[in-house]
């Protein structure tokens, strides 16, 4: 638990954010449909009200509550592209892992197969198939996306196994007699978490993004609520030509939060996992001043004679500080 | 001999969440025109953090708390006023850098790019400091490298095709580029074997008498530097503990620490001896250290070292030019401290 604490004292603010905004989402997930003050394809004769405060986020053309739906929704939306997530992640670290640390023919075959699906096009190619498979819901859509979303990962995986394979402490263990498999697991995978942990994070997002597009375009069960749906019916009743804002704003705004929260927390794991990213991006605060990397070594007699806090945080934005005219902070 | 570089009660601290690591305390350092300086010390002990602190390389959390850094060179002071290291913004100090004041990085694999050619390497340094039309600087990088003993047709080399010992030399080159008053070497030997590191000491040596530039010389290696240096400056803990010339060290070192290193490597002449090492480990930097930082590694100690105010006073005794040979432990005398098996 202290760890767990830790971890999250030294995370990135822009990671802190993200985490927050995404549990907030996973949480609507999991209670938003036991929450729903109303069953969402029940039809009221409420038609294209407004938000009031019996339907907080107003009704559908059929007066159905769009709160429900919304809240319906999330959790099929997230529940797709979490699956999508962890198929894709499991099969691109498998597959990456194995190419680049078997090598030879193994690494032949599996590249090749990898380089095949990577020149396949998306787009025509998932409207194709599940314009065929429509009809067999969210898991056509799961397995369709998995199959296009994890070249991408294998690549990457692949290419930082190389890189890591050739190190000497993996020599090293191979000298002491460890299998390959506990090399693989204990040795190499901990050194390529953060990339894993990225991977995982940018499929998910790709997940959420191409599964709302499919659905919005008719290309999925759109009996189900999900927000992909929620938007097709939206876009199919004319929502935007009645002016009824709230039916696609809601649903819009959940996937344009659950896509910045994914990116947040990409870029904070991404300096997690690399610390000196931190160190050497933006400022370093150095009692009570901004200074730059590039900035000469500060000097603290200098520092404390020169501008206020407030002065100095202003002028810290501005390039010059960092080019030219005094040096880190001071007036000389 | 004038001085030309003078570090004056300059204090480096790195700001941590546990507490500032006083890395640098209270040092002063005066480097002479013409002289090598030889700072030594064990890893951690503050060598490398005072040099790059006095020539304002280290990045944050690193802090200059303390001091000044005065440098007196020819050719930005008229009129003979120094000018403050310390005070300067980043014009000035782009000024001073490479042209006044070069350093040669710790170890040459590193600082060189792998994927250029020592010729784009060395073109970039000079392009970037001295303002020569091409064919120039082209020529000037080939006279460079016939100074430090590599042949001109090695310019077009990659750093992997050059040895170790070829590489330090060109990193040497580039830091002699536009030719300085002041070259701060940070163990630039520390890599290459014995025979390879004379050789590339004796060009240093060679290169100073010929273009008059004074070296500050940071080794962990003390027998190298009575070798070499005309003085040096053994630093503990972020304190510097004795200076004195080559010889006043060798012959009378005065502080038990000093002592302690000189007993921990063979001489090649002279009778056998014990080879003796230094009990214990350094402190921790951001503890407060009341009094001489060496006590609990010190086998004179008693209770008036912590008392001591580690400043740095000229040795009683030996005789000699006064003030050439100072120590920071007024307990012990070098008599004492030469003694044999003093630290057991």
């Amino acid at each position: 638990m202290k760890s767990l604490a830790n971890i999250w004292r030294n995370l990135p603010l822009k990671a802190k954010i993200g985490v927050g905004l995404f549990g907030f989402f996973v949480l609507a997930g999991i209670i938003g449909p036991m929450v729903a003050p109303y069953d969402p394809s029940l039809q009221t004769p409420l038609t294209m009200a407004g938000p009031s405060g019996q339907h907080w986020f107003g009704t559908t053309q059929e007066g159905q509550d769009i709160l429900s739906q919304v809240l319906t929704g999330i959790r099929l939306t997230l529940e797709l592209a979490l699956e999508v997530g962890v198929i894709v992640t499991v099969v691109s670290v498998l597959v990456g892992v194995t190419s680049a640390f078997l090598g030879g023919l193994w690494d032949d075959i599996l590249s090749l197969i990898t380089n095949v699906f990577l020149v396949l096009p998306p787009l025509p190619l998932l409207i194709v198939l599940l314009g065929y498979l429509s009809q067999q819901g969210q898991t056509a859509t799961v397995v369709v996306l998995s199959l296009l979303g994890w070249p991408w990962g294998a690549r990457v995986i692949r290419a930082q196994t190389l890189a890591i394979r050739g190190r000497d402490f993996i020599d090293a263990s191979r000298e002491t007699g460890e299998k390959n498999w506990r090399i693989i697991v204990f040795e190499l995978i901990p050194n390529e978490i953060s990339l894993i942990a990225a991977s995982f994070v940018n499929t998910v997002l790709y997940a959420i993004g191409a599964s709302v597009a499919l659905a919005f375009v008719g290309l999925t069960n759109v009996n189900s609520w999900s927000l992909g749906t929620i938007l097709f019916w939206a876009q199919t009743d004319s929502a935007l030509q009645a002016g009824a804002w709230w039916w696609f704003v809601p649903a819009g705004l959940a996937v344009a939060l659950i896509g910045t929260s994914l990116v947040l927390l990409n870029s904070g794991l991404d300096e997690l996992g690399s610390p000196r990213l931190r160190a050497t991006r933006g400022t370093a605060k150095v009692a009570g001043h901004k200074i730059w990397p590039t900035d000469p070594t500060p000097v603290l007699a200098q520092l404390q004679s020169s501008r206020s806090r407030f002065g100095s945080f202003v002028y810290s934005f501005s390039r010059r500080s960092m080019l030219e005219g005094n040096a880190a902070g001071g007036d000389l | 001999m004038a001085p030309i570089l003078e570090i004056d009660d300059l204090s480096v601290a790195y700001r941590s969440a546990g507490g500032d690591v006083h890395a640098v305390e209270h040092v002063n350092l005066t480097l002479n025109a013409g002289e090598v300086v030889g700072l030594c010390g064990e890893s951690g002990s503050g060598k490398s953090t005072l040099a790059y602190g006095a020539t304002r390389l280290l990045r944050p959390p690193a802090l200059i708390t303390s001091g000044s850094v005065r440098y007196r060179g020819r050719r930005i002071t008229h009129g003979g006023d120094p000018v403050d290291v310390l005070t300067m913004n980043h014009k000035e100090l782009a000024r001073i850098r490479w042209h006044e004041v070069a350093i040669v990085f710790q170890s040459a694999m590193n600082a060189l790019n792998p994927v250029l050619r020592v010729q784009d390497q060395i073109l970039d340094a000079i392009t970037a400091h001295l303002k020569l039309p091409k064919h120039e600087a082209r020529e000037k990088a080939a006279t460079l490298l016939d100074l430090v003993g590599i042949p001109r047709s090695r310019l077009r080399a990659f750093p992997h095709e050059l040895s170790g010992g070829m590489r330090q030399r060109v990193m040497i080159a580039m830091a002699l580029a536009a030719d300085p008053e002041v070259v701060i070497m940070d163990e630039p030997t520390t890599a290459l074997d014995v025979v390879v590191q004379r050789d590339i000491l004796a060009q240093i040596v060679e290169l100073k008498e010929t273009l008059g530039f004074s070296v500050l010389f940071i080794t962990h290696d003390l027998s190298l530097l009575l070798e070499l240096a005309d003085r040096i400056a053994v630093m503990y803990a972020g304190r510097l503990l004795e200076t004195g010339s080559a010889s006043a060290i060798m012959r009378e070192a005065a502080h038990p620490y000093t002592q302690g290193l000189l007993h921990s490597f063979p001489s090649l002449h002279g009778p056998r001896r014990e080879l003796v090492g230094i009990p214990g480990t350094p402190p921790d930097l951001r503890d407060t250290l009341p009094g001489c930082p060496f006590i609990p590694r010190c086998s004179f100690s008693i209770p008036a070292c912590t008392e001591v105010d580690m400043s740095l006073a000229p040795v009683t005794g030996p005789p000699g030019p006064p003030g050439s040979h100072l120590t920071a432990c007024p307990i012990v005398t070098p008599e004492e401290a030469s003694q044999e098996g003093v630290l057991s």
